[in-house]
């Protein structure tokens, strides 16, 4: 196995794994915590070290614009942003996945306005739920970079033709300097190879690549009403099921060229053997309550953490069939729940739970917002604590 | 053109259309068409370079109105220097 160790933040990593990906047209806007990415990025282009088309826009509305229509050209295509610029990209998340389009697009989490904030929460790629992008969470520098080579290959399988988001937490993951093995870039590009359009049927031409190309034109992104539009969405939801065995298979041939693999590619467990109290976390602080359950399960305690790794597609088999015999689960939010049961990864988890035979008690804990930390003492108080409540609370935790 | 619906197995992904454009007629909702009067036509081509709907056609020899693409914007009249071309009901 071929080692190469560097000392990269989060956002670096991810500029990295992008250069090595063979991209063709990144378009971007600045906003903290992501700019250190397209910076970077911007660097290794002017220094020559990868050819690709940086389209430098007024707004990030525009930055998703230009990559939509690169890659109905065909081009392989990345963007990254945080929070009001992921909110002032609403609008064409849905036009990339409703057009099908295998964008990679990093996403450096950090709290909505108002009151303004620069720092972490899942806020902002949460609110992204509905839109049929994929989304990958990732604990570290290291997975930030194997998850973008990851995403490409996920986002332009021909089952899937999705847009594809990889989150790492603002300042925890993006600003912090880690140990990141990367592997050698004939080895990155050979893992991604080239995008390859996929071919549909069109009457009078035949089979044609689903790209903008004068010699067999489309059309993209005609009026669809309600003869036909519940038809694509279908097609969309079929899609998103069909990346399931994808990112598996992916997380797998990783591993081939890599050595490192993330659970299953949905979900990682640890301690879950035997646990009777569980908790999901996903993102920086799954590494915080893992290093809890350790110490815990030192001293004779049944804990388990379940990291989740996609939000979605969500893993509810898997969640379910791996926390078969756990009796108490803590679901760690890190957005708020406005009006709801509770934050999304909750509701997600009472769902799954709903359909199965089992019923643990489910207890929603909603962290972290704005930034605000969650140190370890905070997290062994909610394991000690969890066994003794009722099922369906939900605990603000770190709050004054 | 819609008599035969297809189900979601059996069209393209990402709504990209897979027919053409001209099968779907989409000029039954202008009250007003253009009528071009021939005698004083000057053939200046002004009338098919505006249309924004290429709902005037040049068959090499004359200028021709395709009420069925027209939407009735009346570009065409507004810009026709010999005035050549009316906005007629219907």
């Amino acid at each position: 196995m071929n080692k190469i160790v560097m000392g990269l933040n989060g956002n670096e990593a991810i500029a990295f794994a992008v250069k090595q990906c063979d991209v063709d047209v990144v378009s971007a806007y600045p906003i903290t915590p992501q700019t250190i990415i397209v910076e970077k990025f911007s660097e290794f282009i002017a220094d020559g070290e990868v050819k690709c088309s940086f389209i430098p826009v007024e707004s990030e509305h525009s930055a998703l614009s230009v990559c939509v229509g690169a890659a109905a050209l065909g081009a392989r295509t990345f963007t990254a942003t945080s929070s009001q610029g992921l909110a002032l990209m609403w609008e064409m998340l849905y036009i990339a996945s409703g057009l099908r389009l295998p964008i990679v697009m990093a996403i450096v989490n950090r709290a909505l306005s108002a009151p303004i904030n620069i720092h972490c929460d899942h806020s902002d790629s949460m609110g992204c739920r509905d839109s049929c992008w994929i989304q990958i969470y990732c604990e570290d520098a290291q997975e930030a970079y194997d998850a973008v080579i990851q995403a490409f290959k996920i986002a332009e399988h021909e089952d899937v033709q999705l847009p594809v988001m990889v989150t790492i937490d603002g300042f925890t993951i993006s600003h912090t300097l880690q140990r990141v093995e990367v592997l050698p870039d004939d080895v990155v590009k050979r893992f991604v190879g080239v995008r390859k359009p996929v071919e549909i049927e069109i009457p009078g031409m035949g089979k044609v690549p689903m790209i903008l190309d004068p010699e067999n034109p489309l059309t993209f992104g005609s009026l669809d009403l309600y003869d036909y539009y519940f038809e694509h969405k279908v097609q969309q939801h079929e899609a998103i099921e069909k990346s399931r065995p994808v990112i598996r298979k992916i997380n797998d041939e990783y591993y081939e060229i890599s050595g490192r693999r993330y659970g299953d590619g949905f979900i990682d467990g640890y301690g879950l053997e035997d646990a009777e109290v569980a908790v999901i976390v996903l993102g920086s602080t799954a590494g915080t309550v893992r290093s809890i359950v350790k110490k815990l399960r030192n001293k004779g305690k049944k804990v388990g953490v379940l990291r989740l790794r996609t939000f979605r597609p969500f893993p509810y088999r898997e969640i379910v069939d791996a926390l078969k015999d756990v009796e108490v689960i803590g679901v760690m939010d890190r957005s708020g729940a406005y009006g709801g049961i509770g934050g999304p990864v909750y509701v997600e988890t009472l769902a799954a739970f709903y359909n199965s035979k089992r019923k643990p008690k489910i207890i929603n804990y909603i962290y972290g917002l704005g930034g605000r930390d969650t140190p370890p003492a905070l997290i062994e108080k909610m394991f000690e604590e969890l066994p003794k409540l009722e099922g369906g609370e939900v605990k603000f935790l770190g709050v004054r | 053109m819609l008599s035969e619906l297809r189900s979601w197995k059996e069209i393209p992904i990402g709504g990209v259309a897979w027919k053409l454009s001209t099968e779907n007629k989409t000029g039954d909702w202008s009250p007003f068409k253009p009528r071009i009067d021939q005698t004083k036509c000057t053939k200046c081509l002004i009338c098919w370079i505006l249309c924004p709907d290429m709902a005037i056609e040049w068959d090499g020899e004359k200028v021709h109105e395709k009420h069925d693409y027209c939407k009735g914007c009346g570009v065409c009249a507004n810009e026709c220097p010999v005035k050549c071309i009316s906005m007629v009901r219907g």
